[in-house]
């Protein structure tokens, strides 16, 4: 240290609380670190059983059998990544309407309540979610939309003779209500995100495409989306970060079969719901745990993996 | 389930506390009984242990943290007794000194929505139950089902299986039932707290089987008794073991019951699937009690035996309110002679003294 020699004014000595205080923010960054590594750590320990038996024939495996012990991973990793990304396409388009709508086109009074609106969305519990999903969705699905899905897009040629798209029973339950409650979920995250972003956009930019006799669309397209095209793409990522994950909401309403799917409105299970389902009953020390345990670990990677694609789109938007 | 994930959280919570303070636990604590396991039961023991202390007894105190966790917690005897829905294997209640006995008994029931028709009138074997959640039956007007049900007017839509998304005793009971009767489903899904269904849809809960039957047109689950008695809900009429169509009806439970062959059952865990009789509901089962052979605290098992044999004696009126089923009274004796085999320290547990 570099102690001012200016004995007037006392010596300058580094108090302990100084240093305390410094102590406890490195242990406070510390923790966040400890806990997410101790997670996945532990995670991968408790999952050993599945990977050491099954290798990594448990990711793509596709029978999940609790009655002869032979599980396999890929009706779940299916289920939970069509259900996020039919979410996401669904959200993306209406949630980057919203933001360009909030930051653009809507009148200045509006803004405020509207975005708040948006962002309550967020606040709405996800049990509650799923309930009006299962209770009010579900029955408007299979009475209406899917017998129309299923008569208007006859026409596309199934999959080998295992995927129909959409030629499924109206059940109202399956992958495709779960991306549509997703899908509503993860809205208001897109939209508050993809608003910050727009609005980031240097006013100085949209002020010359304007001036230059630019339309909305032609501002939006040929100037606002280049300047920010990278953050714009971390919030759909963050989006579809929080819809691998979701767990109550998808419970109810994605019917809950963990086999492969035949077609886009068959019932399904995501990783997380079948946690869930089935981590109550599980009894330490048996394969039917170490099989959760190890499917949370493939989540928590998918997750991660999501997340750092999006972080990394983010900042090199920052740095350019 | 996210209750039960919770009451978990609480019951480590409190057991952690437990431990953090070795001091002078309150005078009730001590005389409480403590038990765990099987969600199902846990209306009737719950209040059965509030007459109980009413009447004089010991407090109890009950988790339904499923049937996985009472076996788990009483092997590791951190309560006083264990519940399970499935009856612990003989080799097992050895190796861990225990002793299992049925207190209650429970019904499973199929519920149907098929619109323009009586759900009550429809009639299935336990054969084609089983060829319908394989999914080789999938129209409610098969012929195989119409043959059955000639008088009614069978519409044309798919059947939709539902199950319970959830591990759960109710589906141990049902899938056993289905593999006794159907080798077909026996083959191809076979039976346990959860297996691999090969159509239909899952739901969490009794009320989210209910729920989804009433919600899809043509479908078909299976709830236990008590909680389609609450909500009124109808059921249909299967065959039982001498071939007879019956209808879920409590007396038909109990002549379940009574038609199982105790004498031969090991450890008390007698099936009373498919039993014959005139009215034998068939997917009848007990749930049941498990208590160490060699109890640290004889005092404390003494107290479960006199809280169940309170209950065997007095508890009929409650059972009937909750819809469970008491056991026959010959059952119960059988059930007090095996207690008149505990003992610690060369004294008899049973009769208390």
């Amino acid at each position: 240290m570099n102690t001012p020699a200016t004995p007037a004014i006392g010596t300058r000595k580094i108090h302990p609380a100084d240093t305390t205080f410094r102590l406890s923010l490195h242990a406070a960054g510390a923790i966040v670190v400890i806990v997410l590594l101790s997670i996945l750590t532990i995670m991968f320990i408790g999952g050993k059983l599945a990977f050491d038996t099954f290798g990594l024939g448990f990711i793509w495996g596709t029978e999940w059998n609790p009655v002869t012990q032979v599980y396999g991973a890929l009706p779940a990793i299916t289920g939970t990544l069509v259900t996020a990304i039919l979410a996401l396409c669904i959200a993306w388009p209406i949630g980057f309407g919203i933001a360009f709508f909030l930051t653009e086109t809507c009148p200045e009074k509006l803004r405020t309540p509207l975005g708040v609106a948006i962002e309550l969305l967020a606040a709405v519990p996800s049990i509650v979610y799923g309930m009006w999903g299962f209770f009010v969705l579900a029955p408007f699905m299979s009475e209406y939309v899917q017998p129309w899905l299923t008569n208007t897009f006859l026409w596309i040629p199934p999959i080998g003779d295992s995927f129909f798209w959409f030629t499924a029973p109206p059940i109202g339950v399956g992958m495709l209500t779960a991306a549509l409650i997703l899908a509503v979920m993860i809205l208001p995250f897109i939209a508050a995100t993809t608003r910050d972003v727009l609005l980031s956009t240097p006013q100085l930019l949209k002020d010359g495409a304007y001036a230059m006799g630019a339309t909305r669309w032609e501002a939006l397209t040929g100037v606002v989306i280049p300047a920010v095209r990278g953050s714009l793409f971390g919030a759909v990522f963050l989006g579809l970060g929080r819809a691998l994950g979701e767990t109550m909401a998808v419970v109810f309403v994605i019917g809950n079969a963990i086999r492969m799917p035949d077609s886009l409105m068959a019932p399904s299970a995501t990783i997380a719901s079948v946690v869930a389902n089935n981590f109550p009953e599980a009894e330490p020390g048996t394969l039917d745990l170490a099989v959760l345990l190890a499917l949370g670990f493939i989540l928590f990677v998918v997750s991660f993996g999501v997340l750092a694609v999006a972080r990394l789109l983010l900042r090199q938007e920052r740095m350019s | 389930m996210l209750i039960q994930l919770a009451r978990r959280l609480v019951t480590a919570l409190a057991a952690a506390v437990l431990v953090a303070t070795p001091a002078f636990p309150p005078q009730a604590w001590a005389q409480d009984i403590t038990g765990a396991g099987a969600t199902f039961p846990a209306p009737i023991y719950s209040s059965w242990g509030e007459d109980y202390a009413k009447a004089g007894g010991s407090r109890l105190n009950y988790q339904a943290l499923g049937s996985g966790a009472g076996v788990t917690q009483i092997i590791n005897r951190t309560v006083d007794f264990g519940a399970s829905d499935s009856p612990v294997a003989p080799e097992r209640l050895e190796k861990e000194q225990l002793l299992q006995f049925p207190a209650v008994i429970g019904a499973v029931v199929v519920i149907v929505n098929v619109p323009g028709v009586d759900g009550t009138k429809i009639r299935l074997t336990g054969d084609l139950l089983g060829e319908i959640y394989v999914g080789r039956v999938r129209l409610w007007n098969d012929p195989k089902i119409t043959m059955l049900n000639p008088t009614l007017k069978l519409p044309s839509i798919p059947i939709s299986p539902a199950y319970r998304a959830d591990s759960s005793g109710t589906t141990s009971i049902f899938t056993k039932y289905l593999s006794s009767v159907s080798p077909l489903f026996k083959e191809r899904t076979g039976a346990g707290n959860s297996v691999a269904w090969r159509t239909g849809l899952g739901a969490p809960g009794n009320a989210g089987v209910a729920a989804a039957v009433k919600n899809i047109k043509g479908g078909i689950g299976y709830v236990e008794f008590a909680y389609a008695a609450e909500n009124g809900m109808q059921a249909l009429q299967l065959a039982n073991g001498f071939g007879k169509f019956v209808t879920p009806t409590v007396p038909g439970f109990l002549e379940a019951a009574e038609q199982a062959d105790w004498d031969n059952a090991r450890n008390m865990a007698a099936t009373m699937l498919n039993m014959p009789g005139d009215n034998s509901w068939p997917i009848v089962s007990a749930t049941y009690i498990l208590v160490p052979r060699n109890p640290k605290d004889p005092a404390r098992t003494r107290s479960v035996l006199k809280y169940v044999d309170w209950a065997f004696r007095n508890g009929a009126p409650t059972a009937d309110r909750l819809h469970y089923i008491m056991l026959p009274t010959a059952v119960q004796d059988r059930v007090r002679a095996q207690w008149a085999t505990l003992a610690s320290a060369g004294k008899p547990l049973w009769p208390p003294t």
